[in-house]
């Protein structure tokens, strides 16, 4: 389990980053903690020409809490997000879901923005993302846009990052005053990917919810309270195209949708 | 800008405190470049993909997976390995507890589980057992049913914290 | 409680019995171990990669190595042609006409069946060369399911033997027809037993070179025995036993029986160093391991009970079916036989009549794992008594207490030829019953069963045997067939210990640890023969075939290193200790009687102590000192064999294993209603091992087994596609427990030494293995109230068995055809549908010219004619990114224009392969538009669909979406997605014709 060859290169600069996938595209790919790109690596499923490594472009290495997000960027690891000393504050919901991340093994290298950018619709980055209504910062040598996490995501590891863009930073909106955040997930075994993994955004008259897991992306439904939950949950569940495989069926997923999110919203757990 | 062309060219990393140097392909896992380029051999490859942990090295102090991680990724970097935990050839409290509470049968695994340790109890003085589980989560131990090794990071916690109380 | 459950090492003496810290330790604490892959390899040691069949089963067509040789740094590939030059098939232990070469040389036989191996520099070159093999494949169904490989019409593996069960077997003990026409009540269950295994966290590795001067293969590996098969290698290799030198390296990451499995791998790289001339070095990666290396053998098993009313048993009937998979690889069937002398298990029951088929499927084929043999008799048995008391109304335990062999009739001769050696089986229950608390943990259900919690207890007593009769496997053949070939029977162990000119103790043993401290161990008995210094003592495990003392029964399997080698140790320690005692006798001027041993010196009433250093000195440094008969140099090479291991008798009674401990285990075990998880509440586990020679090591093994045991209950499986393809890759797929799932069990003991073993000792090392599956599946049946339970009790099989009532789907989600379960499956099948801007007959028509179909394939590099509706095509597949290049076969048929066709494609990468049929349906909507219905079928092999078994009904879905979205942008005249589209056509063209291939 050895990787095919390639060329590495390590730039400093974000410019050089964007350089060079102008010039390779899809023959590139970025490393930043390489918790999911190594293993492929390793297995030959992925042979690049060329591996990007951005870990010390210090450019792409920050916390930012702005005015209505936090934005993070390209370089942080997951470590260092969920042990930021506001992340309760800001963004509980992280707080909530990232212990769930793999392990802090993992998590000590594996970055925020590279499990976005991966988009394994079993994550629970991708979910908080979605979920939050979170956006996405894309950038190439032609220039930058954003875009919204329910936008990003189109299917499994498949987003609408384009060959030449570089995910540069990713933006959580801000918690709300007088809403609550709540998280569960149900694995094999501690830091499995998901079977299934629920968060839950609850205001004054709101509720959102957010699953993981089970359709081929992160996906939420809006409900309003007063709302007949145990059909609004039915028909959510029904509408994943929850699969069979050799964890779980898809009976079982949808039962979790509609046992646990109805846990998760009127019981909080 | 650095490039490294997949022929290959010298990493250079500080491992266990000495400065030393090696031939590696971009390709190189960094936990081949260690066991037999380095030498370290105490650093065990159980999966090459990340999910049993017996690899795991600290890189500037944080437990990695040294196989999902390039040995040029590490260049300039502290590289520590489980051959580090000992003060010359006395064994740590860790390593001593471990022995105490029979954490380890084959030791394959523990290697890496050690490395974890070390870096857990500078970070968690005081861990509760479902703390410590959860930290091990991150390991696979076939032998032990994981029993000792819980309690010797426990045991070693409360020695810790006995002997800073005396101070 | 008032259990104790110190894990720590306490007595300061470090004698028999005392838990001694492992003198193992250090060296591994410190990073300083030496295993397998850490040895000194000869200079210019070159490394393989071995290739692997995608493919369960198929015929192979061609292999051609030479872009693979065209790679700098690969020097050869052996393959199976050289093979079947140099080799033989292994022997087994079942007489049939079919071969297991160490390569594949005609047919592939399980997906990850090794097809040839290349050899290259390092391991990263060599793996670029596999990549560069090309193998084509004839593929052939499948046998997958062993009842349904049994049968007549199933395809069979091995054609020259003209079925897939290679062996059957009856047998009668006492009179079990009558018993069952006279009994009050038959019960009966069927069960099925899973595959897992106990997955080292090292995996196989062999250091080979091949010394052509004296037609020597030297190999170096972490083999773990028994050592019979070394006989099996060198008649594979067609050389002497003296021509095939096998030696270990001091420390192995585990093995749990598994790295018995090496032994093909050990023959492969031999011949793989002849081939290059050079020494070859080989280190299994995991998805090697996983899919290729070994496994526990699933079963089925019918088994049924004649009961009388007070729940006594007085008759079994097994019928059991053991799945082998592809290859009878020795020493297989042993997995039936291990246990075949004690099927009776912990109980009184005379008449037993069994029924043994071994049937052979396209999966890995099957061997030692720890427990070999028992969890699935356990399961199987022990299921059944749950069952007896649920139908007779009765309590569980009660059915167990009322048929245990009672404590006064040890040594026990069990219907099939077991001798239990000794035990108090009730005792043991009613001590665990007490120690552990079992009326706490019956309170405790009742009060969560009376507060609506889903909550049971689980039972289970189990005998456990330990020190193999190297004969049981010939109760496989019948008694006319063992007398042909010679009886076979025994268990030699070996010993040696040296004491050296300083007064320094050194030990060998042929016991090949995997970790469990047997240097520890011998050193306590030895220093404890000879009183002395624990410190001083040395024990050497590596074992060398040229050089040390072994035998067929060396090695590390059936728990024999407590009751059969340190109980040699002993004896070796006892023989030489005689010697000394002469020397010093004369040293003294006292009888050999009056001569002990203690704190390092030599002792005799009424005289002063010698050192023991100057009383062994005696023998090297003046030889001409010693008594009459004493030769000097001591060294004594201790073999023992025990006489109760007798060969199978006339009738098929068979003693299969030389000491027999007990077990009984119960757990509360509650389960979650919303998520179906099993949460183990308590674990209480009772062993009677006889004589503990170390009880820290002794609960060490029993934790580690226990933990075994709960994986293969909750969540370990390898799980295999419909299709034979593996589904379990890596440690993501398959689930071993980690800490947090890890509960502690309550350890108890007792203590009923064994007569017919040195020591007293019998072995512990597997006994979890076997009971802890089987109790906490009665703990779920007794919750939950069903008697089909099946491992692994994953929270969906689980939350599946409380039962979900699912509200329908709201109409508008309603889906025409539901996706079949893949339970075990690769194969994936779904239907869709895309709306098109054009007719049916233009969207024919385009489907039928090669430009469009290029166009709409994804990631097509070239497509080439084939044949008519025929195309050879270069593809890189992928999502996300995961990508793999294809080469492809591209099929239009069944055509109905212009309302429909079918679009088929198969495809080979060294990633896997692939395969996929889209039936299309075209009906016209509306003005100039069509609907385009597509049903399709795919199926994915290889190493794709062992590491990507979570993602690939998701990929292909996104995969076989593209081709028709692509078809519908096409037919708006959009370009494709790619942004090279156009110079692509271009090219396209002209390589193919404008409008079609010419």
């Amino acid at each position: 389990m050895k990787p095919a060859s390639f060329d590495y290169v390590r730039p400093t600069r974000k410019a050089e980053v964007l350089e060079l996938l102008s010039e390779y595209g899809q023959d590139a790919r970025i490393i930043a903690g390489g918790q999911s790109l190594m293993a492929v690596l390793n297995m030959r499923m992925t042979q690049p020409k060329l591996l990007i490594d951005i870990n010390r472009v210090e450019e792409l290495h920050f916390i930012e809490e702005r005015k209505n997000c936090l934005a993070v960027g390209a370089g942080v690891p997951q470590v260092e997000l969920l042990s930021w000393p506001r992340i309760s504050e800001t963004v509980p919901l992280l707080a909530l879901a990232m212990p769930w991340i793999g392990h802090f093994q993992t998590r000590n290298r594996g970055t925020v923005c590279g499990s976005v950018a991966h988009a394994d619709p079993s994550a629970e980055l991708p979910l908080c993302l979605k979920t939050l209504g979170g956006e996405v910062v894309l950038e190439s040598r032609s220039g930058s846009r954003t875009v919204t996490a329910e936008a990003f995501f189109q299917g499994i590891l498949t987003t609408d990052r384009r060959p030449d863009e570089l995910l540069t930073e990713v933006r959580f909106p801000l918690c709300k005053p007088g809403t609550e955040y709540r998280f569960n997930e149900v694995a094999m075994r501690h830091g499995d990917f998901a079977i299934v993994s629920l968060a839950a955004v609850i205001g004054a008259g709101t509720i959102r919810l957010g699953i993981g897991g089970v359709a081929d992306r992160p996906v939420t439904r809006d409900f309003e309270p007063g709302q007949d939950l145990s059909a609004a949950l039915n028909e959510t569940a029904w509408s994943l195209d929850a699969q069979d495989d050799v964890q779980a069926t898809a009976a079982y997923r949808r039962q979790l949708v509609r046992d646990l999110g109805r846990r998760l919203i009127e019981e909080g757990h | 800008m650095e490039t490294i062309a997949k022929q290959g060219a010298r990493v250079q990393l500080q491992l266990n405190g000495r400065v030393r140097e090696g031939f590696a392909e971009p390709r190189t896992q960094l936990c081949d470049f260690l066991r037999h380029e380095l030498g370290a051999t105490g650093v065990h490859v159980g999966c090459e993909h990340g999910v049993c942990g017996a690899c795991t090295v600290q890189v500037d102090g944080k437990s990695v997976r040294s196989c999902l991680m390039l040995a040029v990724q590490a260049q300039d970097s502290r590289v520590d390995t489980v051959e580090s935990l000992a003060e010359g050839e006395l064994m740590s409290d860790l390593q001593l507890a471990f022995r105490r509470n029979h954490a380890l049968q084959c030791g394959f695994c523990t290697a890496g589980i050690l490395m974890s340790c070390a870096e857990f109890l500078g970070r968690e003085p005081d861990p509760t057992e479902s703390q410590v589980r959860d930290m091990l989560s991150g390991h696979l131990c076939r032998c032990t049913g994981y029993t000792g090794i819980v309690r010797a990071v426990l045991e070693v916690a409360n020695e810790r914290k006995s002997k800073n109380g005396e101070k | 409680m008032t259990v104790d459950q110190s894990v720590a090492f306490d007595a300061p003496t470090r004698r028999i019995g005392d838990r001694v810290e492992r003198v193992e330790d250090e060296a591994l604490l410190r990073g300083l171990g030496r295993y397998g892959d850490d040895a000194s390899i000869p200079p210019g040691t070159l490394y393989a990669a071995v290739v692997r069949s995608p493919h369960a089963h198929a015929r192979i067509q061609s292999l051609n190595v030479e872009k693979a040789l065209e790679i700098q740094g690969v020097h050869e590939v052996l393959t199976g042609e050289d093979v079947a030059r140099w080799a033989a098939p292994f022997a087994v232990g079942v007489r049939q006409p079919m071969e297991h070469w160490c390569l594949a040389v005609d047919k592939v036989r399980y997906a990850g069946e090794p097809v040839c191996v290349v050899i290259a520099d390092n391991r990263y070159l060599a793996e670029d060369g596999a990549d560069a093999i090309e193998v084509s494949y004839e593929v052939l169904p499948v046998a997958v399911d062993p009842e349904i490989a049994a049968e007549d019409s199933a395809p069979v593996l091995h054609e020259a033997v003209g079925s897939n069960i290679v062996n059957e077997r009856n047998f009668n003990y006492g009179d079990p027809d009558l018993a069952f026409e006279q009994a009050a009540h038959q019960v009966s269950l069927k069960v099925k037993y899973p595959r897992s295994s106990c997955t080292p966290m090292e995996c196989y590795v062999v250091v080979a070179h091949y010394q052509s001067a004296s037609g020597t293969y030297d190999v170096l590996s972490n083999f773990q025995g028994p050592y019979a098969l070394h006989s099996v290698m060198a008649r594979a290799l067609k050389v002497p036993g003296n021509r095939l030198r096998l030696r270990t390296p001091p420390d192995s990451g585990g093995s749990f029986g598994i790295k018995q499995g090496v032994f093909p791998y050990i023959v492969m790289m031999g011949l793989a160093s002849r081939k290059v001339g050079a020494p070859v070095k080989w280190v299994e990666d995991r998805l090697e391991h996983l899919q290729g290396a070994s496994s526990a053998t699933n079963r089925v098993t019918h088994i049924e009970a004649a009961v009388e009313s007070d729940g006594r048993v007085t008759a079994l009937r097994y019928d059991q079916m053991d799945d082998c998979g592809a290859y009878l690889r020795a020493p297989e069937p042993a997995t039936f036989y291990r246990m075949h002398g004690n099927l009776s298990g912990a109980y009184g029951i005379r008449h037993l009549k069994v029924r043994n088929r071994v049937v052979l499927t396209n999966k890995t084929p099957t061997g030692l794992n720890r427990g070999f043999g028992g969890p699935q008799v356990y399961f199987a048995l022990e299921r059944l008594m749950q069952r007896i008391a649920v139908e007779l109304d009765l309590d569980p335990l009660e059915v167990i207490r009322r048929n245990l062999i009672p404590a006064d009739q040890f040594p026990y001769q069990a219907p099939a030829g077991a001798l239990l050696d000794s035990g108090d089986y009730p005792g043991a229950v009613e001590r665990a019953v007490a120690e552990g608390g079992l009326d706490e943990l019956l309170e405790r259900r009742n009060q969560a069963r009376a507060e609506g919690r889903i909550y049971g207890i689980g039972y289970a007593a189990v005998v456990e045997p330990s020190i193999s009769n190297m004969g049981y496997i010939t109760t496989a053949m019948t008694a006319d067939e063992r007398r042909k070939a010679g009886p076979k029977n025994g268990a030699v162990s070996t010993a040696t210990i040296n004491v050296g000119p300083l007064g320094d103790v050194s030990v060998h043993i042929s016991s090949t640890p995997q970790g469990q401290g047997h240097q520890t161990v011998v050193a306590q008995v030895v220093a404890e023969v000879l009183g002395i210094d624990f410190d001083s003592i040395r024990v050497n495990v590596e074992l060398d075939t040229q050089k040390d003392a072994w035998s067929i029964a060396s090695g590390n399997y059936s728990s024999r290193f407590a009751g059969a080698v340190a109980g040699t140790v002993y004896r070796a320690a006892v023989a030489i200790r005689d010697r000394i005692a002469k020397v010093a006798a004369e040293q003294l001027g006292v009888d050999v009687e009056a001569v002990r041993f203690a704190n390092g010196k030599v002792f005799a009433p009424e005289r002063d102590p010698i050192a023991f250093h100057r009383v062994v000195g005696a023998a090297h440094w003046a030889p001409g000192t010693l008594p009459e008969h004493e030769g000097g140099a001591l060294r004594e090479t201790a073999f023992w064999t025990p006489p109760e291991l007798t060969a199978p008798s006339e009738d098929d009674r068979v003693n299969s294993s030389l000491c027999y401990g007990f077990i009984f285990d119960y757990c509360g075990v509650e389960i979650d209603p919303v998520t179906g998880e099993c949460r183990l509440d308590r674990y209480v586990t009772m062993h009677d091992a006889g004589r503990l020679l170390n009880p820290a090591l002794v609960d060490g093994q029993v934790r580690g087994a226990f933990a075994q045991g709960l994986g293969a209950a909750l969540m370990e499986e390898f799980a295999y596609g419909r299709d034979g393809s593996f589904l379990s890759g890596t440690l993501a797929d398959y689930l071993i427990p980690t800490a947090p799932e890890v509960v502690e069990p309550v350890i108890l003991h007792m203590e009923t030494p064994s007569p017919f073993t040195p020591l007293g000792a019998k072995g512990a090392g597997e006994g979890n293995n076997m009971s802890t599956p089987v109790c906490i599946a009665n703990a779920v049946a007794d919750a939950l109230g069903h008697a089909d339970i099946q491992l692994p009790l994953t929270p969906s099989k689980v939350r599946g068995l409380i039962g979900i009532e699912e509200p329908p789907a709201p109409e508008h989600l309603k889906r025409e055809v539901e996706a079949p379960s893949i339970e075990g499956g690769s194969a994936l099948h779904a239907s869709d549908s895309v709306e098109v801007p054009a007719s049916p007959q233009e969207i024919f028509d385009s489907l039928l010219d090669p430009a469009v179909l290029a166009a709409i394939i994804p990631g097509c590099h070239q497509l080439v004619l084939d044949g008519e509706n025929r195309y050879r095509a270069d593809v890189t597949v992928g999502v996300g990114l995961i990508k793999a290049r294809f080469q492809a076969l591209v099929q239009l048929s069944d055509l109905e224009p212009p309302n429909a066709l079918c679009l088929s494609g198969s495809g080979s990468s060294p990633m896997g392969s692939a395969e996929g049929r889209a039936q299309i349906r075209l009906t016209p909507i509306e003005e100039g538009r069509t609907r385009l219905d597509y049903q399709y079928d795919a199926a994915v092999g290889g190493k794709i669909a062992s590491v990507g078994a979570r993602m690939l009904q998701g990929a292909s879905r996104v995969i076989i979406g593209q081709i028709f979205s692509r078809l519908s942008q096409q037919m708006q005249g959009e370009t494709a997605p790619t942004g090279t589209w156009s110079r692509f056509k271009l090219w396209l063209r002209r390589l193919l014709g404008k409008g079609g291939a010419a």
